[in-house]
């Protein structure tokens, strides 16, 4: 990697062709249109896909190390800061695993909120990556605002998706970034049943978008792409999974999620600053996501979603991780429709929150971040303070995914022009709605032939 | 000081959470009007399409750990007329500066198995360590009304309207009673920058800071007045003042007057 360009600008778009009879080397400073920064490395020979790298240079944070020596009542607002896009899932995994190492049991309605609140989360992120980072990529578009050109209402339906789903946040967390009402145990504030019934009609608005964004994205162009995933996902007997459920795979595992740890492992490679997760088993790699869940818990989602991906054609067994923007749609619309159920079943009874002495002890929760699970463990002094925290969010475990992706990609369209290929890589990598800052990168494509390698060096 | 006609627009990110340069995007109503008013000619979160510079008005996230972002910021201030630092990251450094002062070494193998492949700087520190800053909007995230206010008034060619008092003033003006007198709840309110609307007394919470210290704020007082009337453990107040603008001076100078074993 050359460093000596990269130091201002971001050219995705300018591409370094050094043309020579055999070779090629495509850089791309930085990708654009996902959460962070990374690169990507692809080394071939003739029509060889010899190494594919997907390289994260996340300046660490360390958000383990200081944890350590803070108090368990602090977790969930300092995790949320990992990432500004789910700060959510942060609060959620870190919430339940405290609780479930002090052995807090919370009240049926702050389950409730919990599932509204994080329904608001998916419904914002959904609503940014299907609109704003993923749907231009299909239409040959750079952003949103030159497809709101083209598409005015459909952006704009886009739009109102997504700020209600903000709108979920505000009232119940009471900000969209970080939000501030919720702590272990549940909620500082419950809302009024009137602040949760003004929700309703914008959610009912935004479950038709919603329905309108699964047959807009499924008229999308699709490559013909089967990638044969192993997939892993919270399972509950009774819902769509989001803070609860056994772990489960389409290898056949079914675990409880305190498990985790001795079924995945992380490792560190060099060229990414991101843990790489992959199955203790076997060292193989698995995917996390919507993908996985629509193929591990589809028959859970509601009659009206169900009936959507129906309609869209989209198949029971989605193994094209490019069809993941219909499945993101599709999660759009049972959302929307649980976050209506839960409105209108809205009682607010009990406490805010169930609080429980401080004691020594461990604990660890899994629940469902829009990208994936995300894993967390603590263990606790007597005093309440954190002795030990782990985190594993969503993009380190899809991480060895993604770049099998790029080497499938990259296999059967070795041929295609170099602009081209170069968007079709980028693309693969949307597919999986990376969300880098869950550390913070750097990320950067370059396409070598080892043959013009050995020649430069 | 105006502006070119149509103003190109930059955002970059250093280490953060994105949180603050996702306001923007959280603009539903006013994105697409913004974005016909300024010429956004590098945001790469959003778009594939960028231009190199100069611009006029850059806005900085995050803040500088690695060598080569603090190559990176110079080069920044070097493309761009107006320079805003955006959130708790940008202006003290953030939360990622509680490395600050530690044994870095010890973190890096507390979350790495191969400490020799992470490259990092001893601390986090704001863009104002690095280069000029033109403005610094506050808030971890920073309020998406204030940044709008921020460009609107860079476009006019006139000084933002954000207020500068404290969090214990806009409950006043909401009619939140205060909840250290009401409740005995420990609360960071008199000494934190306004900006969030006091948002967490009006939802039964002791405000913790996020917006970092308000200019001429006396901590100190705030911490002994706390000890002495509630009874609030100096080692819990040491925590308050150490979390998301750890590193801003007035929360400095404050532990020190406080250190461990007082
Ligand atoms: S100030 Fe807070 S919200 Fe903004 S980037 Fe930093 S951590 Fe994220
Ligand atoms: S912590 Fe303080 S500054 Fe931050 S949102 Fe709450 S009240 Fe506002």
């Amino acid at each position: 990697m050359s460093d000596a360009n990269d130091t201002l600008s971001p050219t995705e778009s300018e591409l370094r062709v050094r043309a020579g009879a055999k070779s090629r080397t495509i850089s791309v400073d930085y990708l654009a249109r996902v959460e962070g920064e990374g690169a990507l490395f692809v080394k071939t020979r003739g029509d060889v896909v010899e190494d594919v790298k997907l390289k994260i240079f996340e300046p660490p944070r360390f958000f383990e190390a200081f944890l350590r020596g803070r108090l368990a009542s602090e977790a969930p607002d300092i995790t949320a800061r990992i990432c500004g896009i789910c700060p959510v899932a942060y609060q959620m995994s870190s919430s339940h695993a405290i609780e479930r190492s002090l052995g807090i049991a919370i009240t049926p309605t702050i389950r409730a909120l919990r599932r509204l609140l994080y329904c608001g989360e998916w419904i914002e992120s959904h609503g940014l990556h299907v609109y704003m980072l993923h749907a231009p990529d299909f239409l040959g578009y750079t952003d949103v605002m030159s497809l709101a050109k083209a598409f005015p209402d459909v952006v704009r339906g886009g739009l109102f998706l997504k700020k209600t789903g903000n709108e979920i946040l505000r009232v119940l967390g009471g900000r969209e970034i970080h939000p501030i009402n919720i702590r272990v145990g549940g909620f500082y504030k419950l809302p009024t049943v009137t602040e949760l019934a003004s929700l309703r009609e914008p959610l009912l608005r935004a479950r038709d978008h919603a329905l309108a964004t699964v047959r807009w994205v499924s008229g999308f162009p699709f490559p013909d792409v089967q990638r044969d995933y192993d997939f892993v996902s919270l399972r509950h007997p009774d819902e769509y999974p989001l803070n609860e459920g056994m772990l489960v795979s389409s290898s056949g595992l079914c675990i409880h999620p305190s498990e985790f740890e001795q079924h995945f492992g992380e490792s560190h490679v060099e060229h990414s600053n991101a843990l790489h997760a992959f199955r203790r088993s076997d060292g193989a790699a698995y995917l996390v996501g919507p993908l996985a869940r629509y193929n591990l818990c589809g028959d859970k989602l509601p009659t009206i979603a169900q009936q959507a991906a129906r309609d869209a054609k989209l198949p029971v067994r989605c193994l094209n991780p490019f069809q993941s923007i219909i499945v993101r749609a599709v999660e759009l619309v049972f959302a929307c429709d649980e976050a209506l159920r839960i409105i209108s079943d809205y009682r607010a009874d009990g406490p805010p929150f169930v609080s429980a002495a401080y004691e020594a002890c461990e604990g660890a929760a899994i629940t469902c971040a829009p990208r994936g699970l995300l894993y967390q463990r603590y263990r606790l002094d007597a005093d309440g303070t954190i002795a030990e925290c782990k985190i594993v969010p969503p993009t380190s475990q899809n991480q060895r995914t993604i770049e099998d992706d790029l080497r499938a990609v990259v296999a059967a369209n070795i041929r295609l022009p170099t602009a081209e290929l170069t968007a079709r890589c980028e693309q693969t990598i949307r597919n999986h709605d990376p969300c880098i800052s869950c550390a913070t990168h750097f990320l950067r494509l370059e396409i070598e032939d080892d043959a013009k390698r050995q020649q430069d060096t | 000081m105006k502006a070119s006609p149509v103003p190109k627009i930059a955002v970059w990110k250093f280490a953060s959470c994105d949180g603050c340069q996702l306001s923007l995007l959280d603009c539903e109503d006013e994105l697409l009007q913004l974005a016909e008013l300024v010429h956004i000619a590098n945001f790469l979160e959003a778009s594939s399409r960028v231009e190199s510079g100069p611009y006029d008005v850059s806005l900085v996230e995050g803040s500088i750990t690695t060598e080569h972002d603090r190559e990176r910021i110079l080069e920044v201030r070097r493309q761009s007329k107006y320079l805003i630092a955006i959130g708790a990251c940008a202006t003290s450094g953030g939360i990622q500066a509680l490395r600050n002062g530690a044994s870095v070494e010890d973190f890096i193998r507390q979350v790495y198995a191969h400490p020799e492949y992470i490259s990092t700087l001893r601390d986090s520190t704001p863009m104002s360590a690095h280069v000029s800053v033109d403005y610094e909007l506050y808030g971890c995230p920073i309020n998406k009304t204030q940044l709008l206010e921020v460009i609107s008034a860079l476009l006019q060619g006139r000084k933002p309207r954000v207020f500068s008092h404290s969090v214990c003033v806009d409950c006043k003006l909401r009619g939140t009673p205060c909840l250290t007198v009401t409740r005995g709840l420990t609360c960071l309110g008199p000494v934190t920058h306004a900006g969030c609307e006091a948002l967490c007394p009006s939802y039964g919470r002791g405000c913790f800071g996020c917006y970092g210290p308000k200019e001429s704020s006396n901590p100190s007082s705030l911490v002994s007045h706390l000890h002495e009337h509630l009874g609030v453990p100096f080692v819990e107040l040491r925590r308050l003042l150490s979390s998301f603008t750890t590193q801003a001076a007035p929360f400095v100078e404050a532990r020190k007057r406080f250190p461990p074993g007082t």
